[in-house]
């Protein structure tokens, strides 16, 4: 192992690879803050470019670079004007954009910055360490699981929504597993409730769906409610987290670190499933008090998704360097990138061509610190754009929506679908139904129907369930997971009016 | 009857447009070699129906009580905020929508971003147009040629398409 550590450091310390690093990540961090552009679109446009450079460790270091850099800027327009770009940043908004409308849009972008640069590095170690054996055990995992795996998540969702609430949580999640229906599905070759629309035929676009749950009824609110957007006056208060706060976030970056990164290795899952999986586990296993503070600015909830999300990404690398099977959209493209270099994936990788393996592990270490150097000065410029004036910004952040679900479809009528979903999540927020379920419902309805098919279709019906203890006990703890919240609230009403429960 | 439950009432009578036709008129057109299989396209949105409809049931009868809270904004003063504006502001949305493909990225984007300026009350004209051109440019340039991604920036009978 160390005689290929200085392999890949020797290549990755090249100076056109170093100049490769920095421009993926300052590129990647440019492009990401627009929404609309997600790191899957961004390394689709740099393809051309890292194949016409004919060096297959340089390509992979610049399109790695590109991947980290746009994971960190979707998060920047998260947390700043509350438009996520990009799936795995959607958590980041909940703490973050609180955070920056109380004036700490720098504390947040501070914290999403070491987040995300810890997450990274130690995704990195473990990705060394862990390589080989970890392709085994992603191995073990069938749809079944997988399938299971995302009905935990869903109902973890549902319940953090919080006492009173877990119905319309629910109801929201369902309603966004509805809308991932419409459309053609991946395993019926049959259009289903487009209402024989044509523009319906490939299903609502994830992108629009995201702007229109938050960034457009965000804007409204700051139409609706003008003094609000006085808050974030873009004055830069507190940059720096103080030793107490570091303390605090501390376990959680470590614990989301490694969780991010298993839940990164299994294909499929990815730094969504790990950024909402890291926000619910860390809100529930936080004290009483600080679990009040979730969704309202809390240093925790923020610092959770961002370390999940750049440790998932490390761990996605996993399988497609040790198995070349892709683990999700991104890796996807980036075999493909890698198989018009003439580098083949897979487990004979590490032995045929040590210096490509070695150089993108010691490319990310190398990614991370420059994105941590490179960001930290630049954040002050960065939440400036919150102290632009309320006239000009609201129409910019509407274009911003527009744009991004314009460019996505390249269609007018998405345009349209945006207006009305907008106007639909505005009534749903003023009634105080949670938002953030129905698009994770949406964003993984596709995949739980395709897993679930897939294990029906191979037991034969719904044996499945009972047949692997696995998938059962998963299920159990979904089920638990969504009735402990009114459970405990029962119990405490009960308690509260004087009723003994027995124990 | 509060807000939600209007609201869950609502989505009960999408939900049950959405299970009828999930367990009643799809599966016509299903072929017969199709039904066969253990699985069919609409066994996923069959059991998506009944949870919904149970969900929104629970909401509109009240089962689960939840405190009232009253959000960010009050819906039922909502003539106390500038409602005006923001319906301006999403008529001006759709007429975007509507004006991007006939009259080109360039004059439709300056006329969205002077526009929101506008009903938002700001009356520099000078500044509105320096600063909507230099955005509507940048983005152009971004998007069309570092990007690669086909926008048309005039109308169509300038450039002759």
């Amino acid at each position: 192992m160390l005689e290929g550590l200085l392999i890949g450091l020797q290549t990755a310390l090249s100076l056109q690879n170093l100049l490769m690093v920095i421009g993926g990540c300052l590129i990647g961090t440019f492009i990401g803050m627009l929404p609309g552009l997600g790191p899957m679109s961004i390394i689709a446009i740099m393809i051309p470019v890292a194949i016409s450079m004919g060096d297959p460790s340089a390509a992979l270091i610049l399109l790695a670079g590109v991947y980290y850099g746009a994971i960190f800027g979707g998060s920047t327009s998260s947390i700043l004007l509350n438009a996520p770009g990009v799936a795995g940043t959607v958590a980041s908004s909940f703490d973050g954009y609180p955070m920056a409308r109380q004036g700490k849009a720098g504390k947040a972008l501070t914290i999403a910055a070491i987040a995300s640069f810890a997450g990274g590095t130690i995704g990195a170690l473990l990705l060394m360490v862990f390589a080989p054996a970890l392709s085994s055990v992603a191995l073990l995992f069938h749809s079944a699981e997988y399938f299971a795996l995302m009905v935990v998540g869903l109902s973890a969702i549902a319940a953090f929504a919080g006492t009173g609430q877990v119905a319309k949580a629910m109801l929201m999640t369902l309603l966004g597993l509805i809308m991932a229906t419409v459309g053609e599905g991946a395993l019926f070759n049959q259009p289903r409730f487009t209402m024989g629309l044509m523009d319906l035929q490939s299903g609502f676009g994830f992108i629009t769906l995201a702007m229109a749950m938050f960034a457009l009824p965000e804007a409204l609110f700051l139409v609706l409610k003008p003094k609000d957007a006085g808050s974030a006056d873009g004055e830069i208060k507190d940059l720096r987290i103080s030793r107490a706060e570091a303390k605090s976030i501390a376990p959680v970056i470590g614990r989301q670190s490694i969780q991010g990164f298993f839940i990164g290795v299994l294909p499929g899952a990815g730094a969504t499933i790990a950024s909402f999986l890291g926000y619910a586990v860390e809100r529930n296993i936080a004290p009483k008090k600080e679990q009040e503070e979730f969704g309202k600015g809390s240093i925790k909830g923020l610092a959770a998704p961002e370390t999940a999300n750049n440790a998932a990404c490390t761990g996605s690398f996993v399988p497609l360097l040790t198995l070349g099977i892709p683990g999700s959209g991104t890796t996807a493209i980036l075999l493909g990138a890698l198989i018009a270099l003439n580098v083949t994936p897979g487990p004979r990788l590490m032995l045929d061509e040590p210096q490509v393996f070695w150089a993108v592990i010691m490319s990310m270490f190398i990614g991370n610190l420059v994105l941590l150097v490179l960001n930290l000065p630049l954040i002050p410029y960065i939440a400036k754009v919150l102290s632009v004036q309320r006239n000009y910004l609201i129409p910019f952040i509407l274009f911003f929506t527009l744009m991004g679900a314009y460019i996505g479809q390249n269609n007018a009528t998405e345009l349209l679908l945006l207006v009305g979903f907008g106007i639909f999540a505005t009534i749903l927020r003023f009634a105080d139904y949670p938002l953030a379920p129905l698009l994770i419902g949406f964003i993984l309805g596709g995949m739980l129907e395709d897993n679930f098919s897939r294990s029906m279709q191979l037991y034969d019906g719904v044996s499945f369930i009972w047949e692997r203890p696995m998938t059962l006990g998963l299920l159990v703890i979904a089920v638990i997971l969504v009735i402990l919240p009114s459970y405990r609230a029962r119990r405490a009403k009960l308690r509260a009016q004087g009723v003994a429960d027995g124990d | 009857m509060a807000l939600d439950r209007w609201i869950a009432l609502v989505l009960l009578g999408i939900c049950l447009i959405y299970g009828y036709t999930a367990w009643f008129t799809m599966d016509d057109a299903l072929a017969p070699f199709m039904r066969r299989n253990p699985i069919w396209p609409s066994t996923f949105p069959k059991v998506l129906s009944v949870l919904a409809i149970i969900a929104s049931l629970v909401i509109l009868l009240g089962i689960e009580k939840g405190e009232q809270k009253i959000g960010d904004i009050d819906y039922r003063r909502l003539g106390d905020y500038k409602i005006g504006q923001a319906l301006m502001l999403l008529g001006l949305m759709v007429a975007y929508a509507l004006l991007l493909r006939p009259a080109g990225f360039l004059f439709s984007t300056v006329g969205f971003l002077v526009g929101g300026s506008f009903i938002l009350g700001e009356r520099r004209w000078i500044m509105m147009f320096l600063v909507s051109g230099l955005a509507t440019g940048i983005v152009w340039y971004l998007v069309q040629v570092v990007l690669g991604i086909f926008l048309r920036p005039l109308p169509g009978f300038l450039v002759g398409g």
